[in-house]
């Protein structure tokens, strides 16, 4: 299958304004980041609550500006599009915001809110409304609330108006940044089967953010897990998930929180002290000062991109010397 | 006195267009001093309308009934300026929407500085140097840099970190928590939770834990409510919730959960709950219940106990147990 969706190479910072506005350092919240997203298939991203995925969606979706590298739709580099190119081309991407709160107008009732994108491309006013009450249906919001304002609904539905906005454009790639973690588990089950759903039977593919890993596991063919800017772990979610080899993804894992009563897994992962900041990364391996498993070796060069299986690689001085596996960069 | 805090019979109607619609339907909770209640269920069910009724922070024309004790005071009936006087500082909540908690205007650090000083008698260098031990605590990186960032500038992970900060500055007797860790990763969630049981162990507060995450109920709970429509559908000690639960509905959700390593489809629930506005006459849950009887669809089922430690709400469970019991 061929990649729809290309990042290559993807860096951000932001300035840090001091004192009267002077620029005093800044924040490396995207480095050199790469992916590919194969049609119809869904690109998990997992990480550190910081690392820079939501940084990376809207760089991708072009709210940001990025510093360095492309972003390939279709083998098109699409940072430098303008004019009705790029509205074409954002038509076919939409973001589900990680904060329903603001991302849906206030002012808006329920079912305007939803068709407002059909209007602003055009499509008459009783036809989007009837496509936007067929996707709050798919999304489990009854027809009653369509008529409510986004001030009256629980979190849990605001965020699934958020979601029926993204999907009522019909895109080709829906960036879904924590768009389930407000829902109720049933509810939740509902939303994931219908983005299934529509992955077969419209093409659809996904990049998926968020932190339940469990449902990242389920919902992945790929999954990219990132720490502090940078991509540490890629590979097939099988892989990453039976077999994880960088020392951060294996802590996380860690800690995901079992189903047991009586059963911590609070105090599970080996990464102690303090997440480091992001003004000031560590040089080498930037997990190297939380690193159970530190070498000298990691604060110097950059670690190398290994290859561990086909398709998946961890970047980790650990595996560098492992006899047949190779090294990539 | 080992209840902080008590609901009895808490209903809280909205006003609308179409008259008073009641969000949350007649709920009794007791929460354990120095315990965690976790309340688990439905989008939409009343759960975070519970919580806000407790600090009375409800829109304007909505009604609070019932009776609400805390320390076994009634604290329904007292003025404005007294539940004013409770809320951040005896009884501290952390919103749902807490990412849009601070105004995005002023820094982050000077805003959680001002609640301080205005519940505790301190100076406003102690406040200063009191907000950057809380960002170490939750572990927000280099502290004395982030109080000077605004809102923007922070993740979504690290504004939440702020948020729960602010609530645990004044070592608030009762923690109300609606999903505050939904939006951290789960070695940051594993961090917040730690600080919240020591916190809990040091000056005996007890939380009130809203989650969607049957994990987190596990690792915190100590007794778990589920919601459904307005009402608690079940009751009890976590381990009964979670491992035997009875109300179909929490049995459902339960099986609802992607496990790890989960394959195949997921399990949902058929259809919808019901609105708010049109509440059926009997059980909320019966149009969704493969097993509803007839009086489910007539009469209300009340929360009674089913096995030691646990209360459903249910028809069916109680008939399954005279039937046992016959
Ligand atoms: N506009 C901005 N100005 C300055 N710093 C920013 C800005 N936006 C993001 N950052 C910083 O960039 C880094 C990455 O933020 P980002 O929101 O991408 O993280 P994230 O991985 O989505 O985290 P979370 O899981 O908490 O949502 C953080 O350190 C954040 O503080
Ligand atoms: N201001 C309001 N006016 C009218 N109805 C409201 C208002 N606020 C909330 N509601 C309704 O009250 C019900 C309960 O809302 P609540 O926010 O307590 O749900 P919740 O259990 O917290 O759900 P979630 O898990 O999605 O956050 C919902 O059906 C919601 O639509
Ligand atoms: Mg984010
Ligand atoms: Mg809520």
């Amino acid at each position: 299958m061929e990649n729809i969706l290309e990042g290559v190479n993807i860096s951000k910072s932001f300035p840090i304004k001091g004192f009267l506005g002077k620029t005093k350092g800044t924040v490396s919240a995207v480095h050199d980041v790469s992916f590919s997203l194969k049609e119809q298939a869904t690109l998990g991203i997992v990480g550190e609550s910081g690392c820079g995925k939501s940084t990376l969606a809207r760089l991708i979706m072009r709210l940001i500006q990025t510093d360095e590298g492309k972003v390939n739709y279709r083998g098109e580099n699409i940072l430098n599009l303008t004019g009705s190119k790029l509205q074409d081309v954002r038509k076919k991407i939409q973001m589900v915001f990680q904060n329903p709160y603001s991302s849906i107008n206030p002012k808006l009732s329920i079912i305007d809110n939803v068709a407002f994108s059909l209007w602003e491309n055009g499509v008459p006013k009783e036809e989007a409304r009837k496509k936007a009450l067929y996707y709050l249906d798919a999304v489990g919001l009854p027809k009653s609330y369509a008529l409510r304002f986004p001030s009256s609904l629980s979190g849990g539905q605001r965020q699934r108006v958020a979601i029926a906005r993204a999907l009522v454009l019909e895109p080709e790639i829906v960036i879904a940044d924590e768009a389930v973690s407000a829902l109720d588990k049933s509810v939740q089950a509902q939303v994931l089967k219908l983005f299934q759903e529509l992955k077969k039977e419209f093409s659809l593919s996904l990049i998926f953010i968020s932190h339940d890993l469990n449902v990242v596991e389920y919902m992945s063919d790929e999954v990219m897990v990132m720490y502090l800017g940078k991509v540490v772990e890629k590979g097939p979610a099988v892989q990453i998930y039976s077999n994880p080899h960088h020392p951060y993804t294996q802590a996380l894992f860690n800690s995901i929180p079992s189903m047991e009563v009586g059963e911590s897994t609070l105090n599970n992962s080996p990464i102690n002290g303090e997440l480091p900041s992001p003004m000031n990364p560590p040089s080498g391996c930037r997990f190297r000062t939380r690193c159970p498993l530190v070498t000298e070796k990691c604060a110097g060069d950059l670690p190398p991109n290994v290859e561990i299986s086909p398709g998946h690689t961890a970047a980790c001085v650990l595996y560098e010397r492992v006899g047949n596996e190779k090294v990539l960069s | 006195m080992s209840n902080v805090l008590e609901l009895i019979d808490l209903v809280t109607q909205f006003s609308t267009k179409k008259g008073m619609v009641p969000a949350v339907r007649g709920v009794n909770l007791s929460v354990k001093r120095g315990k965690t209640l976790v309340i688990l269920g439905e989008s939409g069910s009343g759960k975070s309308v519970t919580l806000r009724s407790i600090l009375r922070i409800t829109p304007p024309g909505a009604k609070i009934l019932g009776s609400i004790l805390f320390n076994e005071e009634e604290i329904l009936t007292k003025s404005n300026n007294e539940i004013q006087a409770l809320r951040g500082n005896r009884i501290a909540m952390i919103f749902q929407d807490s990412l849009s908690a601070f105004d995005p205007l002023y820094k982050v650090g000077k805003q959680i500085e001002e609640t301080i000083i205005s519940h505790q008698k301190v100076t406003r260098k102690q406040a200063k140097e009191l907000v950057i031990d809380l960002f170490r605590k939750v572990g927000i990186p280099s502290p004395e840099e982030r109080v000077k960032v605004y809102p923007h500038e922070m993740s979504g992970g690290m504004r939440q970190r702020a948020v729960i900060s602010m609530a645990l500055a004044c070592k608030p007797e009762v923690l109300l928590a609606d999903e505050p860790t939904t939006a951290l990763d789960v070695t940051i969630q594993a961090q917040i939770l730690k600080l919240f049981k020591q916190i809990q162990t040091e000056f005996g507060m007890s939380i009130v834990l809203v989650t969607h995450d049957i994990g987190v109920a596990a690792e915190m709970a100590d007794d778990i409510a589920v919601m459904y429509a307005g009402k608690i559908v079940e009751y009890g000690e976590a381990k009964q919730i979670l491992f035997s639960p009875e109300h179909p509905y929490t049995k459902g959700l339960i099986a609802a959960t992607p496990k790890k390593g989960q394959k195949g489809e997921l399990i949902t629930i058929p259809g919808q709950p019901p609105l708010i506005t049109n509440m059926p006459k009997g059980c909320a849950f019966a149009d969704r219940c493969s097993d509803a009887i007839s009086s489910c669809h007539s009469e209300n089922p009340e929360l009674k106990e089913v096995k030691p430690k646990q209360h459903a709400a249910c028809f069916l469970v109680r008939q399954k147990k005279e039937m046992i019991t016959i």
